[in-house]
């Protein structure tokens, strides 16, 4: 698997007064089996990114190479496309609609033709992936609270068995818990399965501690595209657009100007206690 | 002065099926009592679906109680006659700021308030510029909000909130959909707003970081109120917070693992500055 965007343009209401330019001239590769976080200033152009993935969104510029197959040619399948590259919402309330929690849940995988016994044990086991318990099943998804409806958006895109999990801002609105075992079934799962995962993020944290490369957009354009403690070393044109370095690289600092002699290049609380120990001797 | 009282309040969300039979029902707030002071800083925190939003809905009369009472600035919400006053002076920053923004304009939507208030037009103006200039989205007002980003949404439903001058704002997860920099601005003008124009705040959010400078915090657990306190108070529980499903600020959370590998270092430590003194007295022994 991979998706290759060669100069991806991309201008909303074009023509028009209201045009904007959201991505220019963007070009990528992402490869099978990564785990990539996209951040960003709000308005930087991650969602307009992320809904070409899967087609939801073409191009005004450029092409979108799924696999070597441009995704905008004639004969593509793009609804097989939609499968493969599952993509949950910033907003969950765009992703809902079936009278039930269940029955949404079932909606993708129906629709991919499995038979009604394997639908519903991969809408089981979703629903059980992200913390929903049984007793909202039979619930309607709009009865829930913001938390537990973006939960039960996570579970429709996971049923599908995407080869390709795409997640949009996935933990906003999540308690602290539910934060970190949605991304730790997800860091599990592509374990498991090789699956190919991009997570857009406003959690610095949550990207030092999960992801393997980090690109930046600013206004539309890639900024960075590198390993995470290269991108967070550039704290101060990140603070420029918007971003932050991780917590714990500004507390690094801060120590390390008080006089303790210690690495500042971290990003994660295991990484600074182990460095302060050392740094105080124990 | 109690801007804010909430005494034995029971809420059930009663769900009917098609017929408008009773299917089910979901007591999402189980006898909560709290008051809160005019001008206080109240931070809720609490797990997906413990009744926060449900409790913040009291507060402006969208839900009254099943059972118990909720007065906003003395008044009762679920008498009738003081809808008007209370949701003036309650002002109401929700979870998705699509629900929220109905102007055509920026400008025109952060106006729509105080318009309806019947403030002169002029003073509308200074007040919407106020705002905006505030949450940092001055240079946006001629754009249409449908098509901001999310992030910028937020930051006009909160302008539209602030000129409104209301007493009391209730910000339910206000900057969940915000980059690290629109979050600092938003609790910037927030803290601003409760030091500067003594506006009483309720600050909804699972961000914990953002509450350290609220002078009260409520834990909220399954419809109850499980924990209160300040800031420091609460966040030197740091195992009972992970319990309830929370967590501690990154800089609390860092100081309670160097303390438990043995360093003399004391609980609800929550600033950066604080650790950095703390270890200080380590180093020298
Ligand atoms: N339908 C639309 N019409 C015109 N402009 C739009 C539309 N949708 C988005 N935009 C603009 O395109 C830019 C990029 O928006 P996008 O939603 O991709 O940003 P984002 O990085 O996802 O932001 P956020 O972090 O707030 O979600 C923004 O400036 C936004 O105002
Ligand atoms: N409209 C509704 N109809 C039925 N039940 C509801 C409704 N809204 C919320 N609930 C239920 O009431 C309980 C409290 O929900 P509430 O929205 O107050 O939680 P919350 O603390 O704000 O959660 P979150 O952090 O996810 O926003 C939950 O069990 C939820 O499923
Ligand atoms: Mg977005
Ligand atoms: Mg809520």
């Amino acid at each position: 698997m991979s998706i290759i965007l060669d100069h991806v343009n991309y201008v909303y209401e074009a023509g028009t007064a209201m045009e904007f330019a959201a991505l220019k001239d963007v070009s990528l590769t992402i490869n099978e089996g990564e785990f990539i976080g996209l951040i960003g200033h709000t308005g930087s152009g991650k969602s307009t990114l992320v809904q070409h993935l899967n087609g939801l969104l073409v191009p005004t510029g450029g092409n979108i190479y799924y696999n070597g197959k441009d995704i905008h040619d004639k004969e593509y399948n793009k609804k097989e496309l939609r499968s493969r590259v599952g993509l949950v919402f910033q907003y969950p309330e765009h992703q809902l609609f079936e009278i039930d929690v269940f029955s949404d849940v079932c909606f993708g995988p129906k629709n991919l033709g499995l038979d009604r016994k394997e639908v519903e044990l991969r809408a089981y086991a979703a629903l059980k992936q992200v913390g929903i318990e049984d007793e909202y099943f039979y619930q309607s998804p709009f009865d829930l609270s913001g938390g537990q409806k973006r939960r039960v958006a996570i579970a429709g895109v996971l049923a599908m068995k995407p080869d390709v999990l795409v997640l949009d801002e996935p933990t906003a609105g999540l308690d602290p818990k539910g934060r970190d075992e949605i991304l730790d079934q997800i860091a599990g799962l592509r374990e498991e399965t090789g699956m190919t995962v991009i997570l857009v993020s406003h959690s610095m944290e949550d990207v030092a501690r999960y992801v393997g490369r980090i690109i930046v957009m600013n206004r539309g354009q890639v900024m960075f595209d590198d390993v995470p403690r290269a991108v967070f070393r550039h704290y101060r044109e990140l603070e420029e657009v918007g971003l932050a370095a991780p917590q714990v690289t500004y507390i690094m600092q801060a120590l390390r100007k008080s006089g303790l002699d210690v690495d500042t290049d971290l990003t994660t609380i295991e990484e600074a206690r182990e460095e302060i120990l050392r740094a105080v001797g124990k | 002065m109690e801007i804010i009282e909430a005494k034995d309040l029971v809420f059930e969300y009663i769900r009917r099926d098609e017929e408008g039979n009773v299917e089910g029902i979901t007591c999402a707030l189980d006898h909560v009592s709290l008051d809160v002071k005019q001008g206080d800083f109240v931070a809720i925190l609490g797990h997906n679906g413990s009744g926060k939003s449900t409790f913040a809905k009291h507060i402006n009369a969208i839900l009254y109680p099943t059972e118990g009472t909720v007065w906003v600035d003395g008044k009762d919400t679920s008498r009738e006659e003081n809808l008007w006053e209370i949701r003036q002076e309650a002002g109401m920053v929700f979870q998705n700021p699509d629900n929220q923004i109905i102007g055509q304009v920026v400008e025109e939507d952060v106006g729509f308030g105080p318009e309806n208030l019947g403030v002169p037009t002029k003073e509308i103006w200074e007040r919407v510029e106020e705002s905006l200039k505030a949450v940092g989205m001055y240079e946006f007002r001629k754009h249409s909000p449908n098509k901001l980003s999310g992030g910028q949404k937020q930051r006009v439903s909160i302008a539209g909130v602030i000129a409104m001058h209301p007493k009391c704002i209730v910000l339910d997860e206000p900057t969940a959909m915000l980059d690290p920099n629109g979050r600092k601005e938003v609790i910037r003008a927030v803290r601003a707003l409760n030091d500067v124009e003594e506006i009483t705040i309720i600050l909804i959010t699972h961000y914990m970081e953002e509450i350290i400078y609220a002078n009260k915090v409520f834990v909220m657990e399954r419809g109850k109120i499980a924990m209160e306190g300040t800031p420091r108070e609460i966040f030197s529980r740091v195992e009972e917070l992970k319990a309830l499903r929370l967590d501690v600020p990154q800089v609390t959370l860092l100081s309670h693992e160097l303390r438990k590998s043995g360093l003399a270092i004391p609980e609800g430590i929550l600033t950066c500055e604080e650790l950095v003194e703390a270890l200080g007295h380590v180093a020298r022994g």
